[in-house]
């Protein structure tokens, strides 16, 4: 008991001074550790597994817009040759068909766009097609979205007009199973 | 002129640092927050490409991540150098996806399940074989939210 007594006489006060150097210290580590880097990428929804494939043969012709990659990182576009610096305008012309032409699209609903690829394909040439071929889809989004409601198309749109224009314009990528001529290991 | 001076002459200008602890302790707590700490290192060399129509990722703790590429230098003697896939910090091969998948779901609470994002960190150069490999993976899993991983490309394409 007589302990306490001490205790009260003496000064219970902890010396905060060097509260900010130990924050200091580790704000230094985190600073150090952080990578604020952000994962950005192209968004892609498969289809569900199933062991048909799905069958375009079905459709009518001027409405599949096709898209094949082969092993030597060549494009060929509805049976003609295509740099893929052109693949974006050609697939917006295709799919709204601005000049109703014979060989297109019926309406912006019927078109689709039929991807296939060899195994041997480069990665980066194939995401370049995906990249151009969905850049075609946003930006008849955004003229749309631009026409109907003067402000370009981005998820901060109510849901509402996001859903009619997505139903105006249906983004349908069908990616067949890749042709197998040459894969490297 | 002569009062301001007097005036200056007797007080102490101390700027008082009593709130600075705080100061730090909120950049601190900012730090903290947005810092992931490195979970896997990795064997493979990732060298993602770039393109433009790029969708950020939001959740963190809702993605998870499938590298392809070729093994770094260090490791080529034990994976040598055809591509390979990395789950977590392990060299796997496609077949150990459900499982790598399932494990990812289960700690996440049942609601956000149906949110899940597996983002493919390809290198470049590396050919659709393998990467078809791990497509055909995952839809065969039902994990069909997936995420190309890629930079951002400021030039103009050639």
């Amino acid at each position: 008991m007589a302990k306490t007594k001490t205790r009260d006489r003496m000064n219970n006060e902890i010396n905060a001074g060097s509260m900010a150097d130990i924050a200091f210290l580790l704000l230094i580590f985190f600073l150090v550790t952080t990578t604020i880097a952000e994962d950005k990428g192209i968004l892609v929804r498969l289809p569900p597994w199933s062991d048909e494939e799905p069958d375009i043969t079905k459709l009518k012709e001027r409405n599949v817009y096709s898209v094949l990659v082969n092993a030597n990182n060549q494009l060929l576009v509805r049976e003609e040759p295509m740099r893929i610096s052109q693949l974006r305008e050609n697939a917006k012309e295709f799919i709204s068909n601005p000049r109703r032409l014979e060989n297109m699209s019926e309406s912006p609903k019927n078109a689709i766009i039929s991807l296939k690829n060899d195994r041997g394909t480069n990665y980066q040439t194939y995401l370049a097609v995906y990249n151009e071929l969905k850049g075609a889809y946003d930006e008849l989004w955004d003229e749309l979205a631009q026409k109907r409601y003067g402000e370009p198309y981005s998820d901060d749109m109510p849901f509402a007009q996001r859903k009619a224009i997505k139903g105006e314009i249906p983004m349908v990528l069908s990616e067949a199973e890749p042709t197998n001529f040459g894969e490297e290991n | 002129m002569a009062k301001f001076s007097k005036k200056r002459g007797k007080s102490s200008p101390k700027v008082s640092t009593a709130s600075l602890p705080d100061i730090i302790f909120m950049l601190l707590f900012f730090f903290m927050m947005v810092t992931v700490l490195r979970d896997s290192d990795l064997k493979l060399s990732v060298n993602t490409p770039e393109a433009t129509q790029l969708t950020k990722l939001d959740e963190k703790s809702l993605v998870n991540y499938i590298y392809v590429g070729r093994p770094t230098a260090q490791y080529q003697d034990i994976y040598g150098t055809s591509p390979r896939i990395q789950l977590g910090d392990k060299i796997s091969t496609v077949d150990d996806i459900p499982l790598f998948l399932e494990q990812h779901k289960v700690k996440l609470p049942e609601a956000k399940r149906g949110r899940i994002t597996s983002s493919l960190r390809v290198d470049g150069d590396v050919t659709m074989g393998i990467v078809q490999d791990v497509k055909t993976k995952l839809r065969k899993s039902n994990q069909l939210r997936i995420n190309y991983s890629a930079g951002k490309r400021a030039g103009e394409l050639n």
